[in-house]
This record gives structure tokens, C-alpha cells and sequence, in this order.
């Protein structure tokens, strides 16, 4: 375990590095340690300031918040199939993408509070709306998992409709495209604030899941066990569903809505490592910042210099990836 | 002091499920929750472990009321075995049996880890599921899934075993196998049984619930009468014993003749 662990680390950092040397501009790996020592103050080694900018402007931080926004979606889509017991969860299942895309056309096309929050800020506000929403209709229901379920089918086309209004309603041609754009999933132009943010955030939800693992095990038989087994159910569950909120709406707002990797890579997860959350927590979230960094990656220079939205970059690589775990899972049994 | 219900009541869904029932289970012994369905077996399975609060009334472990301990320490003394309790997750039966070792962990990791596996090593043995350690959930047989609850359950090390319908689904051999296991664990077990016979084979007490009240409680052979099982399960019985001291109930297909329609105003009271 300690040395899947050590080599799923090392396995992000190489992909950081290697993907850093993509790109229409020459950028060696010699170039790209010489930099991070440069950086790093550990050593004083000339480079050209191109490079230099180049590397430590754009790729590095790019490549950084692909691997966090992999992992925490991963973790995110890992914990939410196991505390609602549907294997079709993913982070987004309570509303927090189309919430996200509602605050953000509120704010990048109508124009309101535009410039104290940014299309970030309205994303994230957005997200955690919807999710509110979510959980109080669930509540008013009569709360249980199918409700908190149906509650987030229901806003999530509630405010794909709104989304879809403002958009139909007030954009014109450019705005369409610049929302359609973010909301597919876009790593264009973070800066090292972006880094720090989600790099923060995932590591804490991280850690927060995994103190949280021996609970998530016990929901495996539903909630009557759970509680049987000393769990305080509807706390730990509210209190986790809160986490995958937040952790999600952050990267909502950093990254736009990135498809795909919260569904299915806790899957391939569970498939190679089992399903105990103590090992199949980090496995997710070092799997989601391997492929995240290789789908950014690719989807930056595959069609360059147009770049593809990385949500579209991930279905394309994902789907024949897990395809290929499925069938060589069924002929392991 | 063991798990205890004192006069508990509860309406579930606007009905009343639990009408006053009592419940003082003598430390190691084995009840049986019997009566027809709806009667209030698997309510009251569920206000004596906790999932539940009664409106009136109390339900006390170790003389502490159950809604003023964490559900924690409920766990590391009661464990339970529900109906349809399945599962989607590809998960082996040595992770399932691991599962009952959760209330003994501290947040930040277990306390003992070869005290774990002992424990879990032990409830598979028990329960002749060892060979069966490494399989996979979805490839075991109804009864094996029963079982591996069960293991689960004893992996808890628990005092008190609460079990809802265990023997459901279960052919017959695997219902005696499954019964006699649990009635010679060292633990007091309440088990909701549907069928007579097996409760007076393997319970040293049972309850008859109808309707929610305890209309009889007692060792099998003063509670299940003819007359008893015709007034609460509508259906008319032979009791008796056989030549090697055993209480059997026969059923007789058909209604109910009129000498034995007794409905329950008229009913005598049965203790």
C-alpha cells in the first residue's frame, strides 16, 4: 500500500513534468528542472526568460490545478457513490455544475456584481446555492438517499434551464461562446492563486475523507447497518455531502465543469484497488491527477493553437480507458 | 443489565407499531419475536437498537437509556442483523466480517490491529465461512450471504444480537444450521421468527406481538397453544409433543371453525 502509494506520487509528478514539455514552444525537461530549482531557490541556473515564463507562468500552474481538480473530483464522485449507494453519482449529481454555470452567466452575461466576484466567484455562489437548494428539497420530502437523488436531478435541470435562458435571452454570439467554453471544462489562463486554492482545498477534503474512510466502509449495506455498525448516519452523511460540496464548487469556479472524471475514475479505482475507502481514497485522487494532467495536456496541443475544452478532452480519453479496465476486469474473473 | 424495553410505544408512519411492549431478555438467552406481519417484530427490532426513538417508554442498555449514549457505544455492545441488507459494492466476505470491526476503531485508526484480525479470523470460523474468506458478495448463495451478516455481526464482539427474519430465503437445512448457530453464541439474541417451529426449537422465550401489543410472553411451551395461534395468526393448529419431548404445531389448511373464531374482545387473556 505504501508503495502503490510512493509510486501514485511519483507517477503525478513525472506526468506534471512530462506534460509541462508539451506544447507548441520547446520546452525540455532539462528546462523544466532548471526552472523549478531556480524557483525553488536551490539553485541559480540560467535560463531564457521566454522559457522561464513559459514554464513557470503557464504550464506549471496549469498542470498543478489539472492534477488537484482531478483528484478532488475523483475523491468527490468516490464519496458521493458511497455515501448515496448508486454507482451513477458523480460530483455533480446535486446541482453543483449547473449551479455553478447559472452564477456564472448571471455574472458574465448579465452583468451583475461582475466586478467584485468575477465569473469564479458567481460559479462557486452559484454551486453552493444549488446545492442548498438540493438538500432542503430532499429534506421537505422526507430526506433519504433516492430524495436527496431525485431533489439534485430536478435542480440540476432547473438551472440548466436558467442557464440556458439567460444565455438565449441577453448573450450575443461572443458571450455564448466564452460561456459555452468555461462551462465545458476550461484550464486556460490559471495563475498560481488558482494553484494555491485548489491545491488547499483538495488536500483538506483529502484528509477529511480519509478520517472519514471506516464510515464510508459501513455504508456499504445501507443506513439501518451503518448505524448498527456506531455510525451517527444522517451527521457524517450531511457533513460529507457539505464536504463534496464545497470541494467541488471550488474547483467548479477554478476550472469550470469538468465531466466525466468524478463519475467514472472511482470506478477504475475500485476495480484495481478494492473498494475500502482507506486505499481507494487516495488511489482516486492520485488516478484523477495522472489523467487529468495527461487529458489537459493533451486537449492543450492536440487541435493547437485551438485549444479543446478539457471536459471534451476527458470523455475522449476517458471512455476508451475505462472501457479497456472493464473488459480486462471481466476476463480476470 | 443487559438491553431492555420498559412500556415502549411508537407510531410509525401515523400507526401505532409498538404499543407498550416490555422486554427484560435474561443475560445469554435466545427470545423470539414472533406474530404475523405487521405485528411490530422488526419496529420493535428497531427501537431496541437505537435507529429508533420510542415516544414514551424507555429502552436502557446497561441501565443507560439509548438515546443518551453515542451511537458508538451502542455498537460495541449490539449488533445487528436486518433484512435485505445487499449490497452493489464488489466487496469480499473478509471486508464484510472487517466491517463489524468499526466501532472498535478510534478516529484516527484502529487500536489493535492483530486484536482486529483475531476477531474477525474468529467470526469466520464460526460461522464456517473461513474457506469462504477471499470470495467476492455477489458470488455467495442466499444463506452464505446470511451468514456472512452474521460473522459480521459476531466480529462486533457484541452482549446483544438483534436479528430481523435471518432464516428468510433460506432452505432448511441452512435455517436449523443458522438458528443453532445463534443460540449457541454466548450473547442474548431477540430474533423475529416467522416460523413457530423453529422458534420453539431453538427459543428459550418468545413474545407474541399483535398489532403491535405483547399478548403473550413466556417459554414456547406455555405460550404456543392452539388457541393462541388461532386468535393471533387467524389459522388453526395442532400443538403437540413429540416422542422425543419436543413441541411441534401442525397447520390445518381451511378457515377457522367457529369455536375457534375467538376475536380478541372476547378473547381470554393469555397471561
Amino acid at each position: 500500500m505504501v508503495l502503490l502509494l510512493t509510486g501514485g506520487i511519483v507517477a503525478v509528478a513525472l506526468s506534471v513534468g512530462a506534460a509541462i514539455t508539451l506544447g507548441p514552444a520547446d520546452v525540455s525537461l532539462v528546462n523544466v528542472r532548471d526552472v523549478l530549482l531556480n524557483h525553488l531557490g536551490l539553485a541559480d541556473i540560467p535560463v531564457r526568460a521566454v522559457k522561464n515564463a513559459i514554464v513557470w507562468e503557464e504550464r506549471l500552474p496549469r498542470a498543478l490545478t489539472a492534477a488537484a481538480a482531478g483528484a478532488g473530483l475523483g475523491i468527490c464522485g468516490a464519496v458521493m457513490q458511497s455515501l448515496l449507494r448508486n454507482p451513477l453519482a458523480d460530483p455533480f449529481l446535486l446541482g453543483i455544475s449547473s449551479g455553478a454555470s447559472t452564477g456564472a452567466v448571471v455574472i458574465g452575461v448579465l452583468g451583475v456584481g461582475g466586478s467584485v466576484l468575477g465569473l469564479s466567484g458567481g460559479a462557486f455562489i452559484g454551486a453552493l446555492l444549488a446545492f442548498a437548494l438540493v438538500m432542503l428539497l430532499a429534506r421537505l420530502a422526507g430526506g433519504g438517499t433516492d430524495r436527496v437523488i431525485l431533489a439534485g436531478v430536478a435542480s440540476t435541470q432547473l438551472f440548466s434551464a436558467l442557464t440556458s435562458f439567460v444565455i438565449f435571452a441577453f448573450a450575443d454570439a461572443d458571450e455564448t461562446r466564452g460561456v459555452m467554453f468555461w462551462l465545458l471544462g476550461s484550464l486556460e489562463g490559471v495563475r498560481w492563486d488558482d494553484v494555491a486554492l485548489c491545491a488547499v482545498v483538495v488536500l483538506v477534503g483529502i484528509a477529511l475523507c480519509l478520517a472519514y474512510a471506516h464510515a464510508l466502509d459501513a455504508f456499504s449495506f445501507g443506513d439501518e447497518i451503518a448505524a448498527s455498525l456506531g455510525i451517527a448516519v444522517a451527521r457524517v452523511r450531511l457533513g460529507l455531502l457539505v464536504l463534496t460540496a464545497l470541494i467541488t464548487a471550488t474547483l467548479v469556479s477554478v476550472t469550470g465543469a469538468i465531466g466525466f472524471v468524478g463519475l467514472v475514475l472511482p470506478h477504475a479505482a475500485r476495480f484495481l484497488f478494492g473498494p475500502r475507502h482507506a486505499g481507494l481514497i487516495p488511489a482516486t485522487a492520485l488516478i484523477g491527477a495522472v489523467f487529468m494532467v495527461w487529458v489537459d495536456a493533451v486537449s492543450r496541443v492536440a487541435f493547437q493553437p485551438t485549444p479543446l475544452p478539457v471536459g471534451v478532452g476527458t470523455a475522449l480519453v476517458g471512455v476508451p480507458a475505462f472501457v479497456l479496465i472493464l473488459v480486462r476486469k471481466r476476463r480476470g474473473q | 443489565m443487559t438491553l431492555q424495553a420498559d412500556r415502549v410505544v411508537w407510531h410509525r408512519g401515523g400507526r401505532l407499531v409498538v404499543d407498550e411492549v416490555t422486554l427484560r431478555p435474561a443475560p445469554g438467552t435466545t427470545i423470539g419475536l414472533l406474530g404475523p406481519n405487521g405485528s411490530g417484530k422488526s419496529s420493535l427490532l428497531r427501537l431496541l437498537n437505537g435507529t429508533a426513538r420510542p415516544e414514551s417508554g424507555v429502552v436502557t442498555l446497561d441501565g443507560a437509556e439509548l438515546s443518551s449514549l453515542a451511537r458508538r457505544d451502542i455498537a460495541r455492545a449490539v449488533a445487528v442483523v436486518s433484512q435485505h441488507a445487499d449490497t452493489d459494492v464488489d466487496i469480499r466476505v473478509r471486508d464484510v466480517v472487517r466491517l463489524g470491526r468499526i466501532p472498535h476503531r478510534g478516529s484516527f485508526g484502529t487500536a489493535s490491529a492483530t486484536r482486529d484480525e483475531e476477531a474477525v479470523a474468529d467470526a469466520l470460523r464460526h460461522t464456517g465461512l473461513t474457506d469462504k474468506a477471499d470470495q467476492r458478495w455477489h458470488t455467495l448463495s442466499g444463506g452464505e450471504r446470511q451468514r456472512a451478516h452474521i460473522a459480521r455481526a459476531l466480529a462486533q464482539e457484541p452482549r446483544e444480537l438483534l436479528l430481523d427474519e435471518p432464516t428468510n430465503h433460506l432452505d432448511i437445512r441452512h435455517q436449523l444450521e443458522l438458528l443453532s448457530l445463534v443460540s449457541r453464541l454466548p450473547v442474548t439474541s431477540v430474533i423475529a421468527l416467522h416460523d413457530l417451529n423453529l422458534a420453539a426449537t431453538f427459543c428459550d422465550e418468545v413474545i407474541i406481538l399483535e398489532r403491535g401489543r405483547a399478548v403473550a410472553a413466556g417459554p414456547p411451551r406455555e405460550v404456543l397453544t392452539a388457541e393462541l395461534i388461532a386468535r393471533v395468526y387467524g389459522v388453526r393448529a395442532r400443538v403437540g409433543v413429540d416422542e422425543r419431548g419436543r413441541l411441534t404445531v401442525l397447520f390445518e389448511p381451511g378457515p377457522l371453525e367457529s369455536s375457534d373464531e375467538l376475536t380478541p374482545e372476547d378473547a381470554p387473556p393469555a397471561w
